[in-house]
């Protein structure tokens, strides 16, 4: 019972992360029915950065997050602008093709400046774990649940109350008509591109705290395409569900699969329920059905 | 007739349709064939073994991108599971004459027949699905079918990786690269040929409407499933036979080499030679294997310069494709193949252009 509970418990942890970062593939899928295969890049580069300022410059740690939170806002929009601006109307083949060649050049570009070794964040939080009853959590992980429930709080909010959300949820729902009310959709397109940016920083933040951070964190952007799958791809509550779904999934078929496989059934396990809801359910549980007419 | 070599070309006129479905409509395009036929058949004799090496990577990985480009540039279905499908041709057939000590000449195909098989399997969702999601069920695949690589030890070795015998005629072995050279370039030859007749077939008209609008080319009577499965297990028994020589001809194979990045690869190879052209697959194919090689050589030149160079190119290669597909994609989506027909027509027209 209890490595049951324990089970859960990095399965939730490890689901909030992937809820965050599938948040940020909601998101720009929603704007501008773009997915982007460069979402795990987006993560590493955040993490890379905040160590970088904690490790070399000796920045405080909240200042560092801060500071790669205002840089990722800045490469979101770049991206965007230099990227995916041109492919406005284009075949969706194109604009895979696109984000995974800027997945390509962002790793390669990582791996030039910081290498392929792992590394570790200094402790920041506190070593000694946690005792819940029977179970033991390291800080880390409360901290991450924590952190990562906060964040899909206030985007919940963002989305409901803000004038910007709105306006976002508007361009999302139909381009057209939020042009014709007079939103500017390559602003909204913008700004959910250093959204969905500093969402995958503070993602690869946190498990860069969990895991020490190497090129391979980017395959995360991978594992999440099962969650928004599960999820659909246009529904912010499915990539929260569908975040603790597959990371509940993966830990528990991780801690009791793996032994008589023979490992790597943590990894391919979401994938095998992906090809399942797709072939069921093929716009996942939350996704609005798409009707088409000749 | 014989055509005055002084006369420009000024249009293909024919008046009957088989002149029409002609493949090559005038003579000299004859000629032009047999020319770098004959150019591709010498090539061994002026050229080192490492160069006759590159030249069979190439060859092969013609076969893969033409493959990848009838499911995806023809048919309109995005596919990042092509590196998977190699890896079943290439394990089918490796376990086939490794294990079971069946004739090269026989596992070959029975390689290709099983990754079609595989493929039109991972098919069967797109008739559901498209774009975005047809992409994320391909992936899917290429995850699923790697685990089963490596986690069936009894039948793939895992990890440890395959060696595979090579191949024979009578008592002959292809053990070189020259030997291997004749045949990838007849198979190449063959594939070319084939993939180039399917478009003037039926079958490849269905395809194309089938990727113009696939609810359109119901509506005027094409099978979707049928035509869809078709195009993934044609697109896959490629793939599988590409696999299959490439794991004979380098001798070894293990399941690190048919990731998505191999699959990425492929993809890259027909956006940047030209999607839904067998020029563009062929020059492609060329372009993603020299480039590397380029790379490196141009690397080396530095070496001096910089320390730790041989991880930095692996890296730098990944910035570099990553580059040039977007800026493939942004400025010439039609990729290589556009750009040398563009540079032919100039000079059709040359120095008269207007």
């Amino acid at each position: 019972m209890d490595f049951f509970l324990q089970l859960v418990i990095t399965g939730l942890v490890v689901g909030s992360v992937y809820a965050l970062v599938a948040l940020g593939f909601v998101l720009i899928y929603k704007s501008s029915d773009v997915i982007n295969f460069a979402q795990g890049e987006f993560l590493l580069v955040g993490a890379y950065i905040a160590l970088t300022m904690v490790m070399l410059y000796n920045v405080p740690f909240l200042a560092a997050v801060a500071l790669t939170l205002g840089f990722c806002v800045l490469l979101g929009l770049l991206v965007e602008r230099l990227v995916l601006r041109p492919f406005i109307g284009e075949p969706v083949i194109s604009v895979i093709m696109a984000t995974i060649g800027l997945s390509l050049l962002m790793r390669g570009l990582v791996q030039m400046i910081w290498g392929t070794d792992t590394r570790t964040f200094p402790g920041i939080f506190s070593d000694t774990p946690i005792r819940m009853g029977e179970l033991v959590v390291s800080s880390v992980y409360l901290w991450s649940l924590a952190l990562a429930i906060l964040l899909l709080v206030v985007f919940n909010l963002f989305f409901k109350y803000s004038s910007t959300g709105i306006v976002m949820r508007a361009a999302a729902d139909d381009q057209m008509a939020a042009l014709s009310m007079g939103i500017s959709v390559k602003r909204i397109v913008a700004i959910t591109w250093a959204i969905a940016a500093v969402v995958a920083a503070v993602g690869g933040i946190l498990l860069g705290n969990i895991n020490g951070i190497n090129p391979t964190l980017a395959y995360i952007g991978l594992l999440v395409l099962p969650v928004v799958i599960l999820g659909g791809l246009d529904s912010i509550p499915g990539a929260i569900v569908g975040g603790f779904t597959i990371g509940l999934l993966e830990a528990l078929a991780g801690g009791y699969l793996d032994p008589i496989f023979g490992g790597g059934v943590k990894e391919v396990a979401p994938f095998v329920v992906l090809v399942i809801v797709l072939m069921i359910r093929p716009y996942g549980l939350f996704g609005k059905e798409i009707i088409e007419r000749v | 007739m014989p055509r005055n070599p002084l006369v420009m070309d000024c249009g293909i006129f024919t008046t009957r349709y088989k002149d029409d479905m002609a493949i090559l409509h005038h003579p000299g395009a004859k000629l032009k064939v047999l020319a770098v036929i004959i150019v591709f058949a010498a090539f061994p004799l002026f050229a080192s073994p490492y160069y006759v090496g590159v030249a069979n990577l190439v060859g092969i990985a013609v076969i893969g991108a033409l493959g990848l480009n009838i499911l995806t540039g023809y048919t309109g279905q995005i596919s990042i599971g092509h590196g998977a499908f190699m890896g079943v041709g290439a394990y089918t057939a490796g376990i086939l004459t490794a294990t079971h000590g069946l004739s090269f000449w026989i596992a070959l195909p029975l390689g290709g027949i099983a990754a079609a098989l595989v493929g039109a399997f991972f098919g069967i969702p797109s008739l559901r699905l498209k774009g975005l999601y047809l992409a994320i069920a391909t992936l899917a695949a290429q995850v699923i079918i790697h685990f089963l690589i490596i986690h069936t030890p009894s039948l793939t070795k895992g990890t440890a990786g395959m060696v595979l015998p090579a191949p024979q005629i009578g008592s002959y072995r292809l053990d070189n690269d020259l030997s291997f050279y004749y045949l990838i370039l007849i198979l190449t030859i063959a594939a070319v040929v084939f993939a180039t007749n399917i478009f003037r077939s039926r079958v490849g008209r269905a395809f194309m409407a089938i990727r113009d609008r696939d609810l359109a080319a119901s509506v005027i009577g094409i099978n979707l499933f049928q035509y869809k499965l078709l195009a993934f297990a044609l697109s896959s028994f490629y793939a599988g036979v590409a696999g299959a020589l490439w794991g004979h001809y380098m001798g070894v194979i293990s399941p690190e080499h048919f990731t998505i990045n191999m699959s990425i690869m492929y993809l890259a190879m027909i956006i940047i030679g030209g999607l839904g052209s067998i020029m563009g697959a062929i020059f492609g194919a060329f372009f993603m294997t020299l480039l590397p090689i380029l790379l490196r050589e141009a690397v080396s030149l530095f070496g001096g310069v910089f320390a730790n160079i041989s991880g930095i190119i692996l890296s730098m290669q990944d910035a570099i494709f990553g580059l040039i597909i977007i800026l493939f994609l942004i400025y010439e989506s039609e990729g290589l193949a556009k750009l040398w027909k563009n540079f032919k027509e100039y000079f059709k027209l040359w120095p008269f252009s207007y």
